[in-house]
């Protein structure tokens, strides 16, 4: 079963009107010329996005890093209607979302992850909390207790089902966060800062189980992240900086411009400044590690040739 | 020289006589040295921030004793005065703010501390810039109108302007970008510097506790599992894993060279160690030469 089948039933109403020509079928987010004011008119207002254009394609992998107040998350409210465009348009599935009658379904197939796991507990048993968002949908019960059962097995929550929520561990609370979207069948999921308020071993889990997804499912994921590791195995990263896009690229593409990296208040992922410290003593490294095991690969062949 | 945080058989009990019972805290023992930079490190539930509330009487010990700044915090009278002697920073510092404007929070402690208006104007002032805060801004600002990361260094700003003996942060850095992370450890830092602080540093981010730590303890199921400096604790992969931990990445790595038969020494745990470690080991003298 795959997460994604409503799609093809759901009516596709692309966005009309003149200069939106509608979006290929393969592209699951498109924003043109995305600006956004808090507190329009107001006399504190101020810019939090100013001009963005991007795509995002079907089963894409991307993580939107920057500096603290960069328009990050301001972005990803875009993406499924919880923020609507001061200017430009944002679609969603070629659904236009500043169009109210859109956004139930634009909330429906983009589902959302905050950082903190317990302001998003709603109920005092696992299973039921899955449950909740698929119920609110309407979807009839054998289907709910089925998509349940799938959202926990996910997330590797199957043994937890009785269990009460709030006496999880932090990286258990987000993937049953994570559980609760999933079993709404969005096919894209945005998950802001999900790692933040983990430990380590969360972290590792909650990343595993966004890459399964992202493969097997097909899951577009869209991860906001501080965490310049996670950014890095991303299939994609955006970095904003001031209401707009600084670098779009691969990993390494992007990790490779380290003195824009470190312009913007970033870091490189670790094994990405090591090398970069390697190559200032004169060592000619091949490419941009991300990994310490892609900079362990590298030294080895170094090691053989010297 | 006598601790500045002393804690002896430590056991806190909670959720007592349910299904759950769980004991978050099981006899701790640990001594925390005046001006020391202190980590604190466990998985989430591990018992972290249970006892932290107990170095300022936030919680008081069920079974155990807690001494802070010399006073027993059983003690009730003695206990009164050391909300300003010992400063806690909780985790979600939204949930801290109550005045208008950001200057009004950060001059509430101060202000009930009996200080004179001037006093208390320049403490403030003190503090919003030891966090990077621009005061001026400070004066009109909501504390709900700031950034997730600035709410945070406004909270640090509210109990920096008490200037306790001991400042208490439990991840102060989660959600802050890189750079933001770094400036406020080293405003932290320098406060410990200054003012002969000791620092109690409760965090996840495992390249914090090897830069900045002196000593770290690690905490699990309640339980003081390891305590030592950084070099020590992080040779200890396997054991951190399985309580839910981490080591450094500088440290993986060499663990992994390691395991490709590259020599190189334990111990590394920052990026400028490894690179330094690792351009000895395959360089020999040309690495080490510097090509400008």
């Amino acid at each position: 079963m795959s997460l994604g089948k409503d799609l093809d039933k759901a009516k596709v109403n692309m966005a009309e009107g003149p200069g939106s020509p509608p979006a290929p079928p393969d592209v699951m987010i498109q924003v043109k010329d995305l600006a956004y004011i808090y507190g329009k008119g107001h006399p504190g207002e101020t810019t939090g996005l100013a001009g963005v254009s991007l795509e995002i394609r079907r089963g894409e992998y991307v993580a939107v890093a920057g500096p603290n107040g960069s328009g990050k998350s301001t972005l990803a409210r875009h993406f499924n209607a919880l923020l609507l465009p001061s200017g430009g348009q944002v679609l969603v599935d070629g659904l236009d979302t500043s169009l109210p009658e859109n956004v139930w379904e634009i909330r429906r197939r983009v589902g959302m992850v905050f950082q903190n796991p317990d302001n998003q507990i709603v109920s005092t048993l696992v299973e039921e909390d899955v449950a909740f968002g698929a119920e609110n949908l309407g979807v009839p019960p054998p289907e709910v207790r089925e998509r349940v059962e799938e959202a926990l097995a996910l997330t590797g929550l199957t043994g937890f089902r009785q269990h009460a929520p709030h006496l999880l561990s932090g990286g258990q609370k987000q993937r049953l966060a994570l559980a609760g979207v999933l079993a709404m069948r969005p096919s894209c999921l945005v998950l802001d800062e999900p790692g933040a308020m983990l430990d380590p071993a969360g972290r590792r889990e909650l990343l595993e189980t966004l890459q399964r997804l992202n493969r097997t499912r097909g899951v577009t994921v869209i991860h906001i992240t501080q965490l310049m590791e996670d950014a890095a195995r991303a299939g994609r990263i955006i970095v904003m900086s001031a209401g707009k896009i600084a670098l779009d690229g691969t990993p390494a593409e992007v990790f490779a411009r380290a003195g824009q990296i470190e312009e913007l208040g970033l870091d490189l992922p670790a094994p990405a400044e090591i090398n970069r410290g390697l190559k200032r003593r004169g060592f000619i490294m091949p490419g941009v590690p991300l990994t310490a095991s892609d900079l362990v690969q590298m030294i080895k062949m170094i090691n053989k040739h010297t | 020289m006598s601790p500045i945080i002393r804690v002896e058989n430590l056991t806190h009990i909670y959720s007592a006589g349910t299904p759950f019972e769980v004991a978050p805290l099981d006899r701790i023992s640990l001594e925390i040295k005046k001006g020391e930079f202190y980590a604190i490190v466990g998985a989430t539930g591990s018992g972290k921030s249970t006892l932290v509330q107990h170095f300022n009487g936030l919680l008081t010990p069920a079974t155990g004793r807690v001494w802070a700044c010399g006073v027993d915090i059983a003690d009730k009278k003695a206990r009164r005065g050391l909300w300003r002697k010992v400063g806690l920073v909780f985790q979600h510092p939204e949930q801290q703010f109550f005045e208008e404007t950001v200057f009004e929070d950060v001059a509430f402690g101060p202000r009930n501390m009996g200080l004179s208006k001037d006093e208390v104007r320049k403490r403030v002032i003190w503090a919003l810039k030891q966090v990077g805060l621009d005061p001026e801004l400070a004066e009109r600002q909501s504390p709900f109108q700031l950034s997730g990361g600035n709410m945070r260094r406004a909270a640090i700003a509210g109990v920096l302007a008490l200037k306790p003996e001991v400042l208490v942060l439990d991840e102060p850095t989660a959600g802050l970008d890189p750079r933001g992370r770094r400036q406020l450890l080293d405003h932290i830092e320098n406060y410990r510097r200054e003012h002969h602080s000791t620092i109690v540093l409760v965090t996840h981010n495992m390249e914090e506790v090897a830069a900045r730590a002196q000593r770290v303890a690690v905490l699990h199921e309640g339980r003081l599992a390891l305590q030592g400096t950084p070099r020590e604790i992080f040779k200890r992969a396997g054991e951190l894993r399985a309580m839910g931990l981490d080591i450094p990445v500088p440290a993986e790595l060499m663990r992994q060279l390691r395991g490709a038969g590259i020599p190189v020494r334990a111990g590394v745990l920052t990026n400028n160690e490894a690179e330094e470690e690792i351009a000895r080991v395959i360089g020999g003298e040309a690495g080490t030469r510097r090509v400008e």
